[in-house]
């Protein structure tokens, strides 16, 4: 969006709190405060600071997990998206995050956690050496900073869209207070946050779905009145419109969906990306290590009824004031047509339905979902920053205490460069499309350096470093080559009518591949590293420990298939 | 730098999150704070919803009265949660 263009726009409000409504968002705000320096007293050494003490539940770790993703990028931006692409929109829920989810559990958990890693920059030194580490953690300081700007901005647009409110004060507002509460009490106070945000977004958010299949006849006749006012009934099947790029509101080929989305950006970003991954750590034995992705995955299966369903009721349902059908339109078209965008869709339900008391919930599970986002980031950074990057080249023999004195004043710096970030963003052409330039930029390489530690001895230090450099400079390059010149597209994303979501997939592919195919060419002209040497970090090197005796309920496998089964049949449902 | 202590197997078993008892405070779980936040939106909900049964506000379908049921809900839900892990429980 124009940032000029959004502060000289007249005043939009959608509509205002009443004093109930403040109330409760006032005691939202005293709460999570509250919980940092409650917990501020058990956040003194290294590892209670950034790994929580590794004292976590599964149930724990795997809200976390879950809700530390469950940022703008969620609410704002895939309600906006379904709106856009339609019911294609919730392949970023499924096939993008089940079976890596999954994934993560049953097979690359043990890894991270046998090795004593305390992030995945760290399993890179002890798998590749200091080059990949290097790499790695800088470009994953410098995504986590770019993130939660993208959180900050849009839940500043929010309340600048819902409420009036400026713009600059919703930033700073945010970032003071979870910058306050991060810095307090670290990933202990992130994490217990973040589950209460994840109880509240489904408090606040649950409304409208249930509320909007009411107004639209229930979910049949929401099918119909999506198909009449789009003019297509493409936008409620989720795979049987993939079998060319024109059949699709998303310009997508179902490859692009199964190997470009549901294999190397949903295993790069669930199995790799320190943000998620570093609630897992937090798990207070292997075992709850293990289920705490598969929880996540339960409860990521059911995301789509507050942010896809939504979307799809605002096709059918939204009207202007004088009756019309309200049509929604891109931000850079905002300031053209004085319409509502895409990345609206939310809030302009949320006002559809509830009035004063629901609305400040629903304005709550808004903010809480965009600071849970802020707080993983911030929280993230400032470990890989702190252990990968500091510690690892700046200062490497320093006290616990002065570590734990950095942690604090990364998670500040961290969330001063979000603020800038934030600022920058407003210049995006989407908010969404911006994240995912992101995801396939760093992402998909790093998956291919770390999947290849873990199930390959033969790769070397210098296949790991230089396949996960090459692999992000061509993703950067390529993205670069369709900025500058709009025809590359079709080498890149395979066709000319492929839309800006389409061609990350593809890009993430392709970079993903260049790391691959680098890694083990640079593996077998260099000197392999010794069993001895991989011992706890690669499959096949690693005495996994044997699970006790227990009921197969209790199991991690057992929990693994039935999600794996509900999977399958969502999936052939809406098909 | 000091490389964290690992455990494969917590000491820890607790199901619930708390700062040390050093000064002899109550050790608070996460999920005491999941139900008084709850307990205490649906206390502000539920009145809110009655007096909505007569003074409907401007929003589609206020004949569902969902206020107030959201207001029940989430009392009941709250007040679930603040008891079966108050102080003391967890």
């Amino acid at each position: 969006m124009n940032s000029l263009a959004m502060f000289l726009l007249p005043s939009r409000t959608l509509t205002h709190l009443s004093p109930a409504d403040i109330v409760i968002l006032l005691l939202y705000f005293a709460i999570v405060i509250f919980i940092g320096f409650y917990v501020k007293d058990s956040a003194n050494t290294s590892e209670e600071f950034f790994l929580a003490g590794r004292e976590m539940t599964a149930w724990i770790a795997g809200l976390s997990f879950v809700s530390a993703n469950l940022g703008s990028l969620e609410l704002m931006g895939w309600a906006g998206a379904a709106y856009q692409y339609g019911i294609l929109a919730t392949h970023w829920y499924w096939i993008g995050a089940i079976p890596a989810m999954l994934f993560l559990g049953i097979v690359m958990m043990p890894f991270y956690y046998i090795s004593k890693t305390h992030s995945v920059p760290g399993y890179l030194q002890l798998r590749f050496g200091e080059g990949a580490r290097a790499v790695s953690a800088v470009s994953f300081g410098f995504m986590t900073v770019l993130m939660s700007g993208v959180n900050m901005y849009a839940m500043a647009l929010v309340m600048k869209v819902v409420l009036g409110w400026d713009i600059n004060f919703s930033i700073w507002i945010g970032a003071f207070t979870v910058g306050l509460y991060v810095m307090l009490g670290g990933l202990r106070s992130a994490i217990i946050n973040e589950v209460l945000q994840f109880i509240l977004i489904w408090a606040g958010a649950a409304l409208i779905p249930i509320v909007g299949l009411i107004e639209a006849g229930g979910w049949n006749n929401l099918k119909q009145q999506v198909a009449h006012n789009a003019g297509s009934s493409d936008y409620t099947h989720l795979w049987s419109t993939l079998g060319s790029f024109q059949g699709n509101p998303m310009g997508v080929h179902w490859t692009g969906i199964v190997f470009g989305l549901g294999f190397v950006i949903s295993f790069g970003y669930w199995t790799t990306d320190f943000l998620v991954v570093q609630r897992v750590l937090s798990a207070n034995n292997l075992r709850a290590a293990r289920l705490a992705p598969i929880i996540g995955a339960a409860f990521k299966m059911a995301v789509p009824l507050i942010v896809i369903v939504p979307g799809l009721l605002a096709i059918a349902v939204l009207r202007n004031p004088d009756g019309s059908l309200m049509h929604l339109v891109p931000e850079s078209a905002v300031a053209a047509t004085g319409q509502h965008s895409f990345n609206e869709v939310l809030p302009l339900m949320l006002v559809r339905y509830c009035g004063p008391g629901l609305l400040g919930l629903g304005i709550t599970a808004l903010v809480a979902g965009f600071m849970s986002g802020m707080a993983g980031n911030v929280s993230a950074f400032s470990t890989v920053w702190t252990y990968d990057i500091y510690g690892a080249f700046i200062r490497k023999t320093a006290t616990d205490k002065h570590y734990v004195f950095m942690g604090r004043i990364s998670t500040v710096v961290g969330m001063l460069a979000s603020v800038a970030t934030a600022y920058l963003v407003m210049n995006a052409a989407s908010i969404m499309d911006y994240v995912q330039a992101l995801f396939s930029f760093f992402i998909a390489p790093l998956f291919g350096t770390v999947i290849l530690g873990m199930l390959w001895k033969r790769a070397t230090n210098a296949g790991g470093f230089w396949g996960l450099l090459t692999g992000t400079v061509a993703s950067i390059g390529m993205w670069a080559w369709v900025h500058q010149d709009a025809s590359a597209l079709r080498y890149i994303a395979l066709s000319p009518d492929a839309k800006p979501m389409a061609e990350n997939l593809y890009r993430a592919l392709w970079s993903w591949l260049v790391c691959v195919l680098v890694t083990v060419s640079v593996s077998f002209i260099t000197k392999p590293k010794t069993d001895e040497q991989l011992a706890g970090l690669v499959y096949g090197a690693t005495v996994l420990p044997i699970e006790a005796e227990m009921p197969i309920w209790h199991k991690p496998m057992f929990w693994a298939v039935v999600v794996a089964t509900v999977f399958f049949i969502l999936n052939l449902i809406f098909w | 730098m000091k490389e964290p202590i690992e455990h494969l197997h917590s000491q820890v078993t607790s199901s619930t999150v708390a700062a040390p008892d050093k000064k002899g405070r109550m050790r608070l779980s996460i999920w005491f704070f999941v139900g008084i936040l709850c307990l205490i939106y649906g206390l502000i909900l539920t009145p809110i919803g009655i007096y909505q049964l007569s003074h409907p506000p401007n929003i589609v379908l206020p004949n569902l009265h969902i206020t107030l049921w959201w207001g029940l809900l989430m009392t009941a839900f709250g007040a679930f949660y603040t008891i079966r892990f108050r102080p003391g429980m967890a």
